[in-house]
């Protein structure tokens, strides 16, 4: 999609109200073909404010939009608005008309023939996955996820390609508004249609969009895909409107290996004999060693079991070693390689960089507590000793 | 009763037509002018309060005394109770109308611009329909004032079911009176009957099933 064309587009748009108080100011945010683009902020951000200057329902005091590269500026408002489609909270279904004619009411504004204003409307009640005899209701007698479906199929009735939501699913309960959201990521994703979408919920945003932009007090704060957002929030109030759960486990798939290592390895070099390696072991408290050469390139391992089996007293470490089972590159995710880790029942993974060089490990005691703070946060954890790796991982996304 | 039916019907016919004449003319002016000036003031609100109360001020004067006060500027007879009868049918209309294309909800009023809807078609295909109830509560109110205010026109010459009251009165005759009220209070309950009938065939339906 990054190669797609743009659709809308914002250059330094400002709105002042009259009095002074100022809407937004200096909006700069380009919207290409096909995109899921979420404003999210609180109330008063501005992010309604914003999408409603694309179909002109406010006009900016300042600055440049452009619709499908032309100014928007040059077209008549009626005209514009009538190839944007457009859907609100509550609905706006008129109460007085019947479903049919509620989602044709823009064609019936274009003045389409009868028989292809008929066709459209049982296309979309289809769509809206509703049985076709509800053509002849009216909206009174559906139920609120029902109208909400006819409200957002109605901003396709005249094929428009951008749709204008705002908040459309503030009012309805929790499992209708999922069916919703299904219905119109539908529409983005196999119909092709893009959609500005406003809503103060993190998690409809993060769930639909492909584009978030995130706002406060007219400002646009961030505007990035949901990924590099909870990657590299720009700052505290992003931070906070994400939420410390939300980036918990954000950064569970998103953190490397190396931000969670241990740096300090139980390590022995090749040429070491046995003896030294079982002091080495009491003295770490563990029951393995990796190897390394010289160089302190990863070699392979020792464990215990090993040495016991296979002790003699000239033997070095060289003569018995194991290869190394499993290794993981220090930039490689922990999302991809914890499942692996605890499936697999190793106890610990050597971490190693583009060259092979030793740098770390990973132990399972360690993955298990990042996990924990992921579905559990961080209060429920009262041991002392396990509040110490969330710090890490607040070192961690630091870093990157 | 057939005595004075006998001696006066074919007068109270006339009288009767009289008074549909002057009532229905002044409340077809005051919706003719209430209807549209209340829509036009929902889009200017500061204006609007000033017109409210202006309205409501002309409300307040006796209508005895406003219909007298017509005759320097329009002489006796039908016009000047026209006139008079058509300023006290405009609060109001023009109140209920005001008040019914404000409480349009605004979401829908907003879809329809969102839309792609001009104004005027807002207005007319959502705005009004949506109103309809409210206004023509005014209306029917407005109705019912004008109908029984009108037998004071006859006070200043302009005919109607007036005369048999004020005749009555001045010759102590209950029967004139009895004879003129009761037509006058019948026209009225009438009326009101008929334009709540017309009020459902103008509200939208909003529910499958309900014959217009």
């Amino acid at each position: 999609m990054s190669t797609a064309k743009e659709i809308v587009s914002f250059r330094n748009v400002a709105k002042k109200y009259r009095g002074g108080s100022v809407g937004v100011e200096n909006i700069n945010v380009t919207i290409k073909e096909g995109e899921f683009v979420c404003f999210i902020g609180t109330s008063g951000s501005g992010k309604t404010t914003t999408m409603r200057m694309i179909n002109r329902m406010i006009d900016p005091s300042k600055g440049k939009i452009t619709f499908k590269g032309h100014n928007i500026r040059h077209y008549d408002p009626v005209r514009l608005r009538r190839t944007i489609g457009y859907v609100i909270q509550n609905n706006g279904l008129m109460p007085h008309m019947t479903i049919q004619e509620n989602i044709t009411l823009v064609p019936k504004l274009l003045k389409w023939p009868q028989e292809k204003m008929d066709k459209k409307a049982h296309e979309l009640i289809k769509l809206a996955d509703l049985p076709e005899s509800y053509l002849d209701r009216y909206p009174a007698e559906l139920s609120g996820g029902q109208q909400q479906r006819i409200g957002v199929v109605r901003a396709l009735a005249a094929d428009q390609d951008l749709i204008l939501m705002d908040e459309p699913f503030g009012a309805l309960d929790p499992i209708t508004r999922d069916d919703l959201q299904e219905l119109i990521k539908h529409l983005q994703e196999e119909l092709g249609k893009t959609i500005v979408f406003v809503t103060h919920d993190m998690d409809e945003a993060l769930k639909l969009a492909t584009h978030i932009v995130i706002m406060d007090s007219g400002h646009v704060i961030q505007d990035d895909t949901p990924d590099n957002i909870l990657q590299h929030p720009a700052n505290d109030f992003v931070k906070d409107l994400l939420g410390e759960e939300r980036l918990l486990q954000a950064q569970q798939n998103t953190l490397s290996v190396s931000d969670i290592m241990s740096t300090n390895p139980a390590k022995i070099t090749l040429g070491k004999s046995l003896a030294e390696a079982i002091r080495t072991m009491s003295l770490r408290h563990v029951d393995y060693l990796l190897v390394t050469d010289d160089d302190n390139k990863l070699k392979g391992y020792i464990d215990l079991e090993t040495i016991n089996e296979r002790y003699s007293k000239d033997a070095s470490v060289s003569d018995i070693y194991n290869c190394t089972r499993m290794k993981f590159r220090k930039d490689s995710y922990l999302r991809d390689t914890s499942e692996k880790i605890l499936k697999q029942g190793y106890k610990y993974v050597p971490i190693v960089d583009k060259d092979n060089y030793l740098i770390g490990t990973v132990t399972r005691a360690s993955l298990v507590n990042i996990i924990y703070d992921a579905i559990w946060g961080k209060e429920e954890l009262d041991n002392p000793d396990e509040i110490k790796l969330p710090a890490s991982i607040a070192k961690g996304s630091d870093k990157s | 009763m057939i005595n004075f039916l006998n001696q006066h019907g074919s007068e109270l016919i006339i009288k009767t037509w009289e008074q549909i004449y002057i009532s229905a003319l002044a409340l077809f002016l005051g919706i003719l002018v209430a209807v549209p000036l209340g829509i036009i003031l929902t889009r200017y609100e500061k204006t609007a309060k000033y017109v409210m109360s202006i309205s409501s001020m002309l409300q307040t004067i006796p209508s005895l005394a406003l219909l007298t006060l017509m005759i320097p500027i329009f002489g006796i007879g039908k016009l000047p109770s026209i006139v008079a009868l058509f300023i006290y049918s405009l609060l109001p209309i023009l109140r209920n109308t005001y008040i019914g294309m404000n409480k349009v909800n605004k979401n829908l009023i907003d879809a329809a611009k969102g839309l792609g809807m001009t104004t005027a078609q807002s207005i007319f295909k959502v705005e009004i329909p949506m109103a309809m109830p409210i206004i023509m509560a005014g209306v029917r109110l407005s109705a019912v004032y004008v109908i029984s205010w009108s037998t004071l026109a006859s006070y200043i010459g302009a005919g109607g079911l007036g005369d048999f009251i004020f005749n009555g009165l001045n010759l102590y005759n209950p029967a004139l009176i009895i004879g003129g009220t009761i037509p006058v209070s019948i026209l009225a309950i009438l009326t009101d009957y008929l334009l709540g009938k017309f009020e459902k065939k103008v509200t939208p339906v909003t529910k499958s099933g309900v014959k217009k």
